[in-house]
């Protein structure tokens, strides 16, 4: 068995730094290059892609990625990627990752595709089947909104990623996987760690969640970024284990950022319930249970990890259709800025009403005068309007009108002669007009899906 | 006032969101400021600190091995990441809302600073 293993992550979600994979990959020492795409509501405009053309629905970022990898993977055989880019269409993404690594001669390069997450062609096979997949936030039954839904995934765990690593994959490729599954499905493969290793599965749970969202574990978002080393050159986090699933953050020697007890702490509460008890379809880990040790130079060491069986229940993302939303900026100079950008956003909105158009939700926020965060009166921010001399006016409006969504985005241009003095900034043209797709999170049994693998 | 301090003071912090949730942790610098923010940063001072956002239900969970406290504001991003109308709409900006929070100042204050 090997006695340690590199897994670095060099995106952390759709949108992310293009350069940083490439970099890692290059600098990192890797054995695996994870590459995470998928927000919470991704996979829903990936469903409208793959509705348009069959042949799109997959994060198409990783295909520039890859060939810019070419070099890499060529001066690195033994280097593995795992990523969830494939998105609603794993296969198709698949079948174009094959053509680069064709075209740059890794002929012999496996491409493992995972899937069995998506479940929305079988929604009513599942209901019937007495699946009720009712929201987990508010109890309701998913009739309410079933013709509505764009997209269904249910959250695959790490096992149809091992079984790809076991089957000879050099590149694998998912759908909806739980983010710490590119980390956890290749320290499985790797050490042969057992299904019922709790522990251990627990530790790769953590590193995976600690790395999945890139430079926020090496100085992102870090409290100290005045005297954050070389920020522009931010590295990407690595994972580096041992065998019994102990590891090191840490990151690529010669980049920028940090990696110490601050920004691992940060990170590992990051988006998390109870850390007590953190879910995947592999395990229920104990963020509260790890030791955290920092080394120093870039280095923290996590021991110690405890976990519990996996849940009987998976989770599964499901979206659907929402109406549609706009907003519109404008800045507003001069005494009274706040008070005079809250003023022409009424105005705004009365004009529309009179139009015969109104919304279901409307907003209209001061940006500069404390409406970031909408703290009570006498709270930061949000005291002494008069004395601000510029904001930016921001109104947002959602309806299931389209038209009157339309309508709003012809609102803004007009107050640049009609608002109040002061009133500049319109040099975007209209705002645009999205459709908006609602979140509905639900549990399935495990036995209702399947994951699985195939070739490309 | 010199009675009282920002949280920032004595700790940082990291916001982000889970659906229509937000979670707020605030991680001490040291033991002695956990020691300090777990007897005095409670779900009421967070709740009645944040009461705007329109919160459903705030808990409070400890990892005292990382001297953090993390906080769950329920229903509190006014949609979610698809659905808010806010500017902030996953709720990144609370963490650093929530140390500028003025709190009682510390007897021992130099024994938290980082």
């Amino acid at each position: 068995m090997r006695s340690s293993l590199r897994i670095g992550n060099g995106c952390g979600f759709w949108g992310d730094n293009v350069d940083a994979p490439i970099e890692l990959a290059r600098d990192g020492q890797l054995d695996y290059l994870t590459l995470e795409y998928l927000a919470e509501l991704t996979m829903s405009i990936l469903a409208l892609l793959k509705q348009r053309d069959p042949t799109a629905g997959y994060a198409h970022d990783f295909l520039g990625v890859l060939k810019r990898l070419v070099p890499t993977l060529k001066a690195q055989p033994q280097l593995k990627i795992t990523t969830n880019a494939g998105g609603m269409n794993p296969s198709a993404c698949g079948k174009q990752a094959r053509a680069i690594l064709d075209q740059a001669g890794l002929n012999q390069y496996k491409v493992g595709i995972v899937t069995g997450d998506d479940l929305f062609p079988r929604l009513d096979e599942l209901l019937a089947a007495g699946h009720p997949l009712t929201n987990l936030d508010t109890g309701e039954p998913l009739s309410k909104v079933r013709d509505k839904i764009v997209s269904a995934n249910a959250y695959l765990g790490s096992q149809p990623i091992v079984e790809a690593l076991q089957a000879g994959a050099n590149i694998v490729i998912t759908g909806r996987v739980a983010d710490a599954c590119l980390t956890v499905g290749p320290a499985v493969h790797e050490f042969g760690w057992k299904w019922n290793d709790w522990a251990k599965l627990s530790s790769a749970t953590v590193a995976g969640h600690l790395i999945e969202c890139g430079a926020q574990a090496t100085g992102g978002l870090w409290e100290l970024w005045d005297s954050t080393p070389d920020f522009a050159n931010v590295g990407y986090p690595i994972a580096d284990f041992t065998p019994n699933g102990d590891f090191v953050i840490t990151k690529p020697k010669n980049s920028g950022g940090a990696v110490n007890r601050q920004t691992v702490a940060a990170q590992l509460l990051y988006e998390v319930n109870n850390p007590a008890a953190y879910y995947t379809p592999d395990v229920v880990s104990d963020f509260t249970s790890i030791a955290v040790n920092d080394l120093g130079q870039d280095r923290v060491q996590i021991t110690n990890a405890q976990g519990q069986p996996a849940p009987e229940k998976l989770k599964v993302s499901i979206a659907y259709r929402d109406g549609f939303m706009s907003n519109g900026t404008l800045a507003i100079y001069g005494g009274n800025a706040a008070e005079k950008a809250r003023k022409a956003g009424l105005v705004l909105l009365d004009r529309l009403k009179r139009a015969g158009f109104t919304y279901a939700r409307t907003n209209i926020e001061t940006i500069g005068a404390g409406s970031v965060v909408p703290l009570s009166p006498g709270g930061r921010g949000s005291g002494g309007e008069g004395e601000i001399s510029e904001v930016l006016l921001r109104v947002t409006v959602h309806d299931q009108n389209k038209a009157a969504v339309e309508r709003f985005t012809k609102e803004f241009a007009p107050l640049v002669t009609a608002g109040p003095p002061g009133t500049t900034g319109y040099t975007t043209g209209r705002p645009s007009v999205k459709e908006v797709f609602a979140y509905w999170p639900a549990l399935i049994d495990r036995s209702a899906v399947q994951g699985k693998v195939a070739w490309e | 006032m010199s009675d009282t301090i920002p949280l920032g003071t004595i700790a940082h912090s990291r916001s982000g969101d889970k659906g229509n949730h937000a979670n707020v942790a605030i991680i001490a610098f040291n033991q002695a400021g956990y020691d300090w923010i777990k007897q005095h940063v409670t779900v009421e001072t967070v709740g009645n600190y944040f009461k705007n956002l329109g919160a459903s239900k705030v808990e409070r969970f400890e990892a005292a091995n990382v001297w953090g406290l993390n906080f769950m504001l329920y229903d509190a991003l006014a949609g979610g990441a698809s659905r808010s109308l806010r500017i902030d709409t996953q709720g990144k900006a609370l963490g650093q809302a929530v140390l500028a929070m003025q709190m009682p100042k510390p007897a021992d204050l130099q024994t938290m600073t980082m």
